[in-house]
């Protein structure tokens, strides 16, 4: 049987090769590109599902809180403290090492993460590793004498300080 | 010679159900196999039980998918349902969650089992990578099946190791918020785990393990010990696959079979109260594969429990077939040589008592005082405890290789004990001696 045997090397008909060679792997990235933009396409409709909607939460008249009392609120995910001095701090309730819910013990007057035994202050201040940062925060606003808590976004932060403090 | 040619001939007693079986397997299997590595205690049958595992549970599991929901409201319903309303549901749900720990188990005694035999070097580099990517995939599919029933222990496990994701380097807020589809643990991060679990994770494993067992093939059957039989030409004595090896495969095969069957039927697969995203558990464990993992959470800053252990650790073990062992020593037998075998007993008992000793010495007042928060933590409980784990780890070796003559094959054997000794141990504290609020604690206290 006859073969075709290629073309010996040089000219214009191996230009034309490589030409073309170099076209099939364009082609080829063009369409590995495509399918990771579909993948990223359907990952990103998870992102806007879990965005909370109801992000205002009224918490109350400020002065149904006593100072030194601590609130949880399970729809806004966090706890409502009103400081001795009465100025309010409205703390994530998970915990910054890896996200447990941290329960507030009203008898010690500590939050303790079961998970890894971190503990926390009044101030969501860590007290005892391993998380390695206070609690986040939430901004805590007071409109006519009634505490509305804005809980879209959780606040990092690296230690207490009083500017995160709302007064009444 | 004993093999009666007849019997492997296709057309030979053609219609026999045994010779359709017979014909078949030999489509998939050489013909002859080295005589030494037919021997149970030479590979004690791990791979074949890997696969034998991995097919009960696709069975299973394409079961249990019928009726599953994978929907957070639903799941943990569902999962009830199968328990207790299905005609073998527990059963079968049984079946799948024991057939996956052991798997899990079996694969890593696999790896053992490769290591300690020096299967990994040679020809075999490549495959030693394969088979650390099926290893993490098995990880992987029992993780993400771990979030499925959606009890208390689900959803908190996950939400640990998804945390732990967080500590990554830059990359971290956005990975742990990619693996969970969302800050919190919900219905993307369900979906996304079911997806994973029951399509994408089988499909790597059953094509990458059938790649794994060609490559095996293609290096001429599992390593052969050096005391094989050769003969005048130098050739290994060889055995007959057809009955000799075939058999022995078939026979493990249907005990592991039974053995599961039983325990299944014996013993339930857990399951807790429904998830409660306000309360965690106390203590919140992650799967008992993943508590080394958390046990050096509770002693390391985060940055090098999460990222810079694990990440050394894996290096070292994708590192291995490639570090240049001379090709003269000796592979095939367990523990390589009497040398290798002292020096390997020394390196576990020295690697789990060390772990012991400072899971204690940390579990008590001394530990304790010191903060895992600020920059002088991840110096002393980062940094430091790194560097000195090195620099045992490098004194180790040189003991090893003035004290006891070790080759290097057999210090990085010991080396490997070593560390693996102390992984385990880590492992069994975080399983059994670790109670409430995470503190030392034993197991009949609760």
């Amino acid at each position: 049987m006859e073969r075709v045997t290629p073309p010996a090397a040089g000219g214009a008909d191996a230009e034309r090769r490589s030409i073309l060679k170099l076209g099939w792997i364009g082609v080829g990235i063009a369409a590995l590109g495509e399918m990771l933009w579909i993948v990223a396409s359907f990952l990103k409709p998870r992102r806007q599902e879990s965005k909370n909607d109801g992000s205002l939460i009224v918490a109350g008249p400020s002065d149904t809180f006593a100072p030194g009392s601590v609130t949880a609120y399970p729809a806004g995910k966090f706890y409502l403290v009103r400081l001795a001095d009465g100025g309010f701090l409205a703390l994530h309730r998970q915990c910054t090492h890896l996200g447990c819910s941290v329960p507030w013990d009203e008898a010690s007057g500590r939050f303790k993460c079961p998970c890894h035994a971190s503990v926390f202050d009044l101030r969501g201040d860590v007290l005892s590793p391993p998380a390695p940062r206070p609690l986040d925060i939430f901004p805590v606003r007071i409109e006519n004498g009634i505490v509305k808590v804005d809980v879209s976004a959780p606040i990092r932060r690296s230690a207490f300080d009083p500017t995160q403090v709302t007064q009444a | 010679m004993q093999f009666d040619r007849r019997e492997a001939e296709p057309g030979a007693g053609k219609g026999s159900a045994r010779t359709v079986i017979e014909t078949f397997v030999l489509h998939l299997r050489p013909v002859r196999v080295p005589k030494a590595t037919i021997r149970f205690t030479h590979t004690f049958g791990l791979g074949g039980m890997a696969l034998v595992l991995l097919g009960t549970l696709a069975l299973t599991g394409s079961l249990l998918m019928l009726g599953y929901t994978p929907v957070p409201g639903e799941a943990y319903a569902s999962v009830e349902r199968l328990d207790g309303a299905v005609l073998f549901g527990a059963f079968v749900r049984a079946l799948h969650h024991w057939s996956a720990n052991l798997l899990v188990l079996v694969a890593g005694f696999h790896m053992l089992r490769v290591f300690f035999t020096g299967g990994f070097l040679d020809g075999r580099r490549l495959n030693w990578l394969v088979g650390l990517g099926l290893l993490s995939a098995i990880a992987a599919a029992a993780f993400t099946g771990y979030l499925l029933p959606w009890d208390q222990l689900a959803y908190w496990a996950v939400t640990i190791v998804t945390g732990m994701a967080g500590y990554v380097p830059l990359a971290g807020p956005a990975l742990a918020n990619f693996l969970r589809g969302g800050p919190e643990i919900g219905p993307a991060t369900l979906r996304t785990y079911y997806a994973l679990h029951t399509q994408w994770l089988p499909a790597m494993l059953f094509v990458g393990a059938g790649f794994h067992f060609w490559r095996v093939r293609k290096a001429g059957g599992v390593v052969v010990p050096p005391d094989a039989v050769h003969d005048e030409n130098g050739k290994v004595e060889r055995a007959l696959f057809l009955p000799d090896l075939f058999w022995r495969e078939t026979a493990v095969a249907l005990i592991l079979l039974a053995a599961l069957t039983l325990f299944s039927a014996v013993v339930r697969a857990p399951l807790g109260p429904a998830a409660n995203p306000g309360l965690s558990p106390n203590p919140a464990k992650a799967p008992w594969y993943f508590f080394g993992f958390q046990e050096l959470l509770v002693h390391l800053h985060p940055l090098f429990a999460v990222v810079v252990v694990p990440a050394l650790a894996a290096l070292a073990l994708v590192a291995l077939p490639y570090l240049g062992f001379p090709s003269g020593e000796p592979r095939g037998v367990w523990f390589l040589s009497r040398t290798g075998r002292r020096t390997a007993r020394l390196a576990a008992v020295a690697g789990a008592a060390l772990a012991a000793s400072l899971v204690i010495l940390d579990g008590t007042r001394l530990g304790r005082s010191v903060s895992l928060a600020g920059s002088t933590a991840l110096v002393l409980r980062g940094v430091l405890p790194t560097v000195a784990l090195l620099a045992v780890c490098f004194a180790f070796c040189r003991v090893l290789r003035s004290r006891f003559e070790a080759t290097r094959l057999e210090s990085a054997q010991a080396l490997f004990v070593f560390l693996a000794a102390a992984f385990v141990t880590l492992t069994v504290t975080g399983i059994w001696f670790r109670g409430a609020g995470m503190a030392l604690a034993w197991p009949w206290n609760g």
